[in-house]
């Protein structure tokens, strides 16, 4: 009889008997570096040279002191947001809307600044980032309340929380916090400089939310990897069978992780409109929330990983703009750059728990085609 | 008759190419002989010479260790073949070569005297070799029905398979309902499903990993007979279990394999018990016994427990009444899905129970009492389900032991004492004998029954007054089987109450000093298991022990202290 030859991909995903520990050290450079060299292709297909492009993208925004100062800025909100995710997320808690709760953190930190500014004086500075830490925490506990009441997913709860936050600022600095000196432009008045976080050095605009940022790494390492509550985050997300066999609480689990990330998102958001805005006016953040989400997964849900990858972050942001101004390329250059980097990641992550292995052509065998052999040969016989 | 049995094949398997299957019972045999139309396919020159299978010098290694080391083993056809030994033998390395999901390194495998590679369980399927595995292999978002779909080779209307699935369950004695959801199944119907699964693929060579550690007596002997009705039919079957009666009664040649090689082959009919677990083990075995010893004050204490359930197709409790006294065992037997899984949500606090008082725990109400909170008062459990509910999959066995070990003193002012908890652990695997690499390894990196000593150890270590244990022994080699029995034991004499729930009776018989059964959501008397029949028990796990009376009274007139001075002891106890 003869055989059908049918093409067979030569590669086959297969299980590894156990998750690769090179691979989980290495998924997150690896995805770095196929997200680089997307970038080049990308740039050549455009007509640009892509190794002037590189420069412009990776080398020239970061060749002054300014420059650097500019890259650990825009780290600090990222970095934030994305270690109070990786908590959450750790303990299965998937709370999507930081650049919510980022907003509203902006808001009443803000806000606070702006109506009592000249009257908390020396305490002004640390009223309101208290205050806009209390505003992110607020908006996530919508999400922490219709989830353990109502078991209503946090995912979709905070994602429309988002808009809501942001309508909310819109509605604010078009209304009732106007600037009547402002000549109608939809933002509020400039904060009071007693309100404003200074730089730490001059020449940049890089202040305290670096430093407080570096400190809750630490934090939240010694928090992930000590404290009690951390443990019963991670047994929560890990295990969730076992969380309950231990008598672990999942909704203090629950209310912890949207306590912390949002607290921690609206920290990051009182940093900007006290930090580099100086004001609050309808947009105070490109995304950063959103791009914590790949921060977090970037930092592999690590703390240290994470600090590394929201500079990565931080200088994809600082490379789309360079690459807008000099080499006229749209703003969605450094969106595509992260939809690169996350597809990539999670192309790297499958790579953990599973390998390719070549197939060989199977020699002839009687079951690689449909047992027939056999049964055929018995019916030969009989007949 | 055997050469009958050939003429009979071979006229079917003219059928088979002609049209008419159907028109099968004309050739003179009845319907219920006709079920595995193609699996009983013997090629008729080929099987009175070369056997059904046979490996000839597979080896295996692994990373760190050598599986399989130049195994041979010979099935040949219609023969139910024994493979025994300890968790770590190489058992299920083997299998996993003969059913194509890995390939060995060394050695070559004949399927009806044909050198074969299976390179993947659908080639292993194609040839006709059907597993029931031991972890099961069941979506649990999916029907019974679809599960089986999955498997098939051949698509099939769903109302077809729903109607195959009724009838091969039926047949043997295996009740499922096709269009039930699985992820609500306890361990015993998945596996009701996995037999079925396999059942319907109709193979010529049937693997069978464990699998009567869940059925009832009767259940059991039906599937034996279904066993050998297929032996009879020519199909051969491979048969794992560590339960030496029962490869004793069924099985017609066993290989040994211990340390990955073969320590010999016997006919078991032939050899005692402990002959057999000598080769097995290579030691001499202890037999645990269990001094009469008259029981202490109540310390868990359920009356009129009723609760009804949330899942859908879960079981709902009927005023449950139970006393488990210090220093006695009572095991609860029953096949699961009887109420097994509600009642140890209910006693561990896993679900909260809404009548109070009807759940006392060393003299305290705990009704309302959440889990954490029932261990401070000295409840312990080891749950059904190690992985992903007893010990945390990711963690190591360190960390594993925070998990319970509040009570022990591994989480202090809110911080976990990583230092203590590495103690801790180091000490169970010492205790125990648990086979690791060190208290780092990670939870899943031991094999089941190393990581159930483990989660007893941890449990025992914890000091128990109230000691709950689901399926102390479920898939445990003989050796760590023996040494969890005698620690339960161990406790009982040092005056723990011990609360089994198992569907092992033979382990029930062996260990308890009194012994219920839950079916239906309803538990029978605890009665004293001395002078108790077996074949009662296993009329009372079909539901039928109403003759036998529901309270505790009978038994507790012989074995329980009465309920009010039981309840003044246990105060004064606490």
């Amino acid at each position: 009889m003869p055989t059908l030859k049918r093409y067979r991909w030569p590669l086959r995903l297969e299980r590894r008997q156990k998750p690769s520990t090179a691979m989980r050290i290495w998924c997150s450079p690896l995805a770095a570096l196929a997200m680089l060299a997307t970038g080049l292709l990308v740039f050549g297909a455009l007509g640009k040279d892509p190794l002037a492009a590189f420069r412009v993208f990776f080398v020239e925004p970061l060749s002054s002191v300014y420059g650097v100062g500019e890259l650990l800025l825009k780290a600090t909100p990222l970095m934030l947001c994305a270690l109070g995710l990786a908590i959450s997320y750790r303990a299965n808690v998937w709370n999507i809307g930081a650049e919510g709760q980022l907003t509203l953190g902006a808001i009443t930190g803000g806000g606070v600044g702006l109506l009592y500014g000249n009257a908390l004086g020396h305490w002004a500075q640390a009223a309101v980032l208290v205050c806009g830490v209390l505003g992110g925490m607020a908006w996530a506990a919508i999400p922490a309340v219709l989830r353990t009441r109502f078991r209503t997913s946090e995912i979709f709860v905070s994602l429309m929380l988002v808009y809501i936050a942001q309508l909310l600022l819109s509605y604010l600095v078009h209304g009732p916090w106007r600037d009547p000196a402002g000549q109608n432009f939809p933002q509020s008045q400039p904060l009071a400089d007693n309100v404003l976080l200074p730089a730490l050095l001059d020449g940049t605009r890089v202040n305290v939310g670096f430093i407080l940022a570096l400190l809750l790494a630490a934090l939240s390492w010694w928090f992930g990897n000590t404290t009690a509550a951390g443990y019963r985050m991670r047994v929560g997300g890990l295990a969730p069978a076992a969380a309950a066999y231990a008598g672990i609480s999942e909704q203090r689990n629950i209310w912890l992780a949207l306590m912390i990330s949002g607290g921690m998102a609206g920290l990051a958001g009182v940093c900007e409109v006290a930090g580099p805005i100086g004001m609050l006016q309808p947009i105070v953040s490109p995304g950063y929330g959103f791009a914590a989400i790949i921060v977090a997964f970037l930092g592999r849900l690590h703390p240290l990983g994470v600090v590394l990858a929201s500079l990565l972050m931080s200088a994809l942001y600082l490379g789309g703009e360079s690459a807008q101004m000099e080499l006229q390329l749209p703003a969605s250059v450094s969106g595509l750059f992260q939809g690169a980097l996350l597809f990539y990641l999670l192309a790297a992550e499958l790579f953990i728990g599973y390998r390719l292995r070549r197939v060989h052509r199977a020699p002839v065998t009687p079951g690689a085609p449909p047992a027939v052999t056999p049964r055929a040969a018995a019916g030969g016989q009989s007949a | 008759m055997v050469a009958a049995k050939r003429c009979r094949t071979v006229a079917r398997v003219q059928c088979g190419h002609g049209v008419a299957m159907s028109g099968v019972p004309a050739h003179g045999y009845s319907a219920d002989e006709y079920n595995f139309q193609e699996g009983e396919l013997m090629n008729p020159v080929t099987s009175s010479v070369a056997p059904r299978l046979a490996l000839r010098g597979i080896s295996k290694r692994y990373a760190s260790v050598i599986a399989n080391d130049r195994v041979d083993l010979t099935v040949a056809g219609g023969e139910i073949h024994a493979l025994l030994g300890e968790n770590g033998a190489g058992k299920s390395t083997l299998m996993k070569i003969v059913y194509g999901v890995t390939q060995p390194d060394a050695g070559t495998i004949e399927w009806e005297g044909t050198a074969v590679n299976i390179r993947s369980p659908a080639q292993a399927r194609r040839l006709g070799i059907g597993m029931v595995f031991q972890h099961f292999s069941i979506f649990e978002t999916l029907t019974v029905a679809e599960n089986i779909a999955l498997a098939l080779t051949e698509r099939l209307p769903a109302a077809t398979l729903a109607a195959r699935i009724e009838e091969v369950s039926r047949r043997y004695g295996l009740p499922v309902d096709p269009n039930r959801l699985t992820h609500s199944m306890s361990v015993g119907e998945r596996q009701r499903v996995e037999i079925v699964r396999c059942l319907l693929q109709s193979p010529r060579l049937l693997i069978m990993d464990e699998p009567t550690s869940v059925l009832t007596p009767q259940a059991v002997r039906v599937l034996f007979q279904t066993l050998r009705r297929l032996a009879g039919e020519g199909v051969s079957i491979l048969y794992i279990s560590h339960k030496l009666d029962e490869i004793r009664e069924l099985c017609d040649v066993a290989t040994i394999l211990r340390n990955g090689r073969v320590s010999g082959t016997a006919i078991p009919r032939e050899h005692s018990n402990t002959s057999l677990a000598r080769m097995m083990v290579g030691a001499e075995l202890k037999e645990c016994t269990l001094e009469p010893r008259p029981p202490g004050p109540i310390r868990l204490e359920l009356t009129n427990l009723s609760q009804a359930t949330e899942d859908p197709f879960g079981t709902e409790l009927q005023d449950i009444n139970l006393r488990v006294c210090s220093g006695e065992i009572i095991g609860i037997a029953g096949v699961s899905g009887n109420g097994q899984k509600e009642l140890l949500a209910a006693i561990s606090g896993e679900r909260l129970c809404a009548q109070r008082g009807a759940l006392r725990l060393c003299g305290q109400d705990v009704a309302r009492l959440d889990p954490a909170q029932r261990r401070i008062l000295g409840l312990r459990f080891v749950p059904e389900e190690r992985l992903g509910r007893g010990a945390v999959p990711g963690m190591s066995l360190a960390d594993n032991c925070v998990l319970t070990g509040a009570t022990a003193g591994l989480v202090q002012n809110g911080l976990v004492r990583g230092r203590a908890a590495r103690a801790f652990a180091r000490a169970t695997i010492a205790e125990f004998a648990v086979k690791c690499d060190s208290e780092l390894a990670p939870a899943d990196s031991l094999s089941g029954g190393n990581l159930q000593k483990f989660i007893v150890g941890r449990e025992i270590r914890l000091l128990p007054e109230v000691m709950l244990v689901a399926q102390p022994t479920w898939g445990v080699d003989v050796g760590a089987s023996q040494l969890i029995r005698q620690a339960l034991i161990d406790l009982r004499n040092a005056g723990v109450a011990v609360l089994v729930i198992s569907e092992d009776l033979d382990e029930l018989f062996q260990i308890c000093d009194r012994l219920a059964v839950l079916a239906r959501g309803r538990l029978s008397a605890a009665v004293p298991t001395a002078g108790l029949a077996v074949e009662t028990v296993g009329v009372w796990m079909t539901g039928e022990f109403q003759g036998a009376g529901l309270a505790e009274q009978p038994a507790d007139g012989v074995a329980a202290p009465p309920s009010a001075a039981g309840a003044e002891m246990a105060h004064a106890d606490t």
